[in-house]
């Protein structure tokens, strides 16, 4: 990435898996890291159990809080199947981060449609660079499932070249007091997933 | 100076902070709603919920009539229900300033339709402002309330879902407190729009239109950015950065006030370039001026009428057929669409009222989403308070063949909004249709706000808090039945007897929103699908509450079952309306 290019990320998954606090945490570390940033979410019908996405986009200028589709370096996608919603978003070369948790839409649990099979293999055969695993169990060994957004933003990181330090700072300002342990602990193991 | 991240309703929230302005009247409404709860924090300010959009500007008008310095905010649709004292304080002007958001909701995220609220300016011959992001929304607010004051005239300040929902780098300020000139004065020839002095105002409005014409010519928010001048792109708001991301050497008039326009400097501009493009979402509504001033200008035939843009949008229809990228994956998706969430009232209201087999009228709010499958609990819904009139309407042009099937459902806080004087006409003028009232407590779909039924007020001091039974009752209707949603059997029971009894019914179903903190309910431990008693029946996945999931495969000898119900025991609440439908008492 040329240091003028702006970089596009988008967070997708399902309402209630903390996407949002995941994208303010970025966005304020990119501004930490000098660059300009910008977001767009949807609030609203965003209730528990929705689709919930949200761009966030940082380099020297950036103009639109949306990206346009085709156009996406780095999808980090909070649910399994949520990942094959957003791929035309997607550019050629873009890196997905996947996890590997799956949440039933109400048509698969009337059994009207079924469950994508295979996804991580799909993917791979796409997309040059996919890191999955299971955000909600490394999280639970971080000492909650609620810290899987973190454990993503710690493999995220991974893809950035942002100061390690500063992701860290971010984190510790993000959280209540009692909460930092456990969310510096998922931000690691995220690095090591 | 210090610089953070804020989306544009926080930065709007900043901006009228930082310009002193200490008065605020609104109602909820999404993508407006942060504007004051954002606001209300603040130190030395006044802000309040008001029962709908009308009486937030007429709030606002009184205390700018006092002098003092007011803003009224709400959503697009919001705008339609105070259209009535906005388009006439445009005539009469204010003593102090008097400054009236629109949140406009293009692409319908939240919303019943994506109407371009730009037309009401030039409607209401009232000057608007459009931001493009959270940093201009900060510096425009402040601009509004200068023009408000400088052109005595109301001023609107637009903006849209993205600009309001974003978040960017914001630089703050001070805030300067202007000297406080809140005083009696009467004018009254000036504010009492009879007849004869409402003729005499509606010529100032047009000496104040001209200036403000004027004015705008040398607007410092009117932006030329000659580059290129083959392509010349006429914008403002969001579509400017979505064209600016794709089309970065292209050249730019960026209008920062889009009523009135600058007609000279449009037409300078034009003579700057060889072809012009206007950018704008929703209705040709600068692309019709632009034209009317004689300049020929590409539009709307090649960018979309509905829906937001994004940069994708503008690049596509600029440069041909030149499609995005494709997904590579062909096969259909499950879709999600929002839900109910564990633990509602309105789940177990919803579903007695589904075997109840009546049309059912609905209205504004997170109850709306039970029209959805499986519940599919409405048949109609058009805007905040229309269910009682509608319902009312359908039971007396059906008479007969309407009797015991007609039913709306309104909540609580869109009853107070709109909705009393629908039942007061329905008492008056006598229908049999049933108004349910789904009491939760809150204004649940915007975020949990106060209103005049919740017994607190948005700055957190305890209030006058209104008995909907005793209200309903004043109105003139007889039969009224206070239930507790979660309890189906005692639901089903009351849906059954007053869709039955003549004369106007009202059930007042009452249970606080699973999300409300105030309401305190004591924590109840998550359910359980027993294995060995679950027939897998599907009738708890009938609920549609986000816990219950179905594991296909699941089989047990001596049971026909092909698989069984599941309860996620994470965001299960206990709330126990699954285990009333279980008939085979799997569910404990």
């Amino acid at each position: 990435m040329k240091d003028n290019k702006v970089k596009s990320i988008l967070f997708a998954g399902v309402g209630g898996q903390g996407i949002l606090r995941a994208s303010d945490i970025m966005c304020q570390t990119m501004m930490e890291a000098g660059f300009d940033v910008k977001k767009s979410e949807v609030h609203g019908m965003a209730q528990r159990g929705g689709c919930v996405t949200s761009h966030v986009r940082y380099g020297a200028r950036v103009y639109s809080p949306l990206a346009a589709s085709g156009t996406i370096d780095i999808l980090i996608s909070f649910e399994k199947m949520e990942a094959l919603r957003y791929l035309k978003f997607l550019s050629h070369d873009a890196s997905i981060i996947l996890n590997t948790e799956e949440i039933n839409p109400p048509a698969v649990n009337m059994g009207e449609l079924p469950y994508p099979a295979d996804i991580i293999n799909f993917l791979k055969n796409h997309y040059a660079k996919v890191i999955a695993f299971n955000a909600a169990e490394i999280a639970q060994q971080a000492g909650s499932i609620k810290a899987a957004n973190v454990v993503l933003l710690g493999a995220l990181s991974n893809l950035t070249g942002i100061d390690r330090a500063i992701w860290e700072n971010v984190i510790k300002k993000s959280f209540p007091q009692k909460l930092i342990k456990l969310n510096l602990e998922a931000f690691q193991k995220g690095i090591a997933a | 100076m210090k610089k953070v991240l804020l989306s544009g309703n926080e930065a709007i929230a900043r901006g009228v902070y930082e310009a002193g302005v200490r008065f605020a009247a609104a109602y909820p409404g999404t993508p407006s709603t942060e504007i004051m709860e954002q606001f209300a924090k603040y130190d030395g300010i006044y802000a309040e919920w008001a029962p709908n959009e009308k009486v937030a500007v007429e709030v606002a008008i009184g205390a700018a009539l006092g002098g003092a310095r007011a803003l009224a905010v709400m959503k697009h649709v919001g705008v339609n229900v105070a259209a009535d004292p906005i388009f006439t304080v445009s005539y009469t002007g204010i003593e102090g300033a008097l400054v009236i958001i629109s949140a406009d909701d293009p692409s319908m995220h939240s919303s019943q339709n994506e109407q371009d609220n730009r037309n009401y300016a030039k409607f209401a011959k009232i000057p608007m402002l459009e931001p493009a992001d959270p940093q201009e929304a900060k510096e425009f607010i402040k601009l509004a309330f200068q023009i408000s004051e400088q052109f005595d005239t109301p001023v609107f300040l637009r903006t849209t879902t993205r600009v309001s929902h974003s978040k960017s780098v914001v630089a703050l300020e001070d805030s300067h407190l202007p000297e406080n000139k809140t005083k009696l004065a009467h004018h009254a020839a000036k504010y009492v729009m009879v007849p004869i002095n409402a003729r005499m105002r509606r010529v100032e409005v047009e000496k104040r239109e001209r200036a403000l014409r004027r004015f705008v010519e040398t607007f410092a928010e009117n932006k030329m950015e000659i580059n290129d001048p083959e392509v010349g792109i006429i914008t403002a708001g969001m579509p400017y950065n979505y064209a600016k991301d794709v089309f970065p050497d292209y050249s730019y008039l960026k209008l920062g006030m889009v009523y009135p326009l600058p007609v000279k400097m449009i037409k300078q501009f034009a003579g700057k370039v060889k072809k012009i493009y206007v950018i704008e979402e929703l209705d040709p509504y600068l692309e019709e001026q632009i034209r009317a001033m004689g300049i020929e200008v590409t539009g709307k035939e090649i960018f979309p009428y509905t829906n937001e843009f994004d940069p994708g949008i503008i690049k596509h229809a600029i440069l041909g057929d030149l499609r995005g990228s494709v997904s590579p994956y062909k096969e259909t998706l499950a879709l999600r669409p929002p839900n109910l969430c564990p633990g509602c009232p309105h789940r177990g209201l919803f579903y007695a009222l589904k075997k109840s087999k009546a049309y059912v009228h609905g209205d504004i709010g997170c109850y709306t989403l039970s029209y959805l499958k499986p519940l599919e609990g409405l048949h109609s819904c058009i805007c905040m308070g229309a269910s009682i009139g509608m319902a009312h309407g359908m039971s007396k042009a059906l008479k007969e063949k309407g009797k015991g099937k007609v039913v709306g459902v309104i909540g609580d806080s869109t009853f107070l909004h709109s909705g009393i004087t629908g039942l007061l006409n329905m008492a008056y003028n006598n229908s049999d249709a049933l108004i349910i009232i789904l009491d939760n407590s809150t204004t649940a779909m915007t975020g949990m706000q106060e209103h005049p039924g919740t017994g607190f007020t948005l700055m957190g001091k305890e209030a006058k808090k209104v008995n909907l039974p005793v209200l309903v009752s004043s109105l003139g209707i007889e039969n009224i039945r206070v239930i507790d949603p979660n309890n189906l059997k005692e639901t089903q029971i009351a849906i059954k007897d007053e869709l039955a009894s003549s004369g106007p019914s009202v059930i007042i179903a009452q249970r606080p929103c699973a999300l409300f903190k105030r309401a305190n309910m004591k924590p109840v431990p998550p359910l359980k699908i027993d294995p060995d008693k679950c027939e897998g029946c599907k009738a708890c996945l009938g609920l549609n509450c986000p816990p219950i999931a179905w594991k296909e495969g699941v089989t047990r000898e001596g049971s026909k079952r092909k698989g069984l119900a599941v309860i996620d025991e994470t965001i299960c609440n206990g709330c126990g309306l699954c285990a009333q439908v279980c008939k085979f008492n799997a569910i404990a």
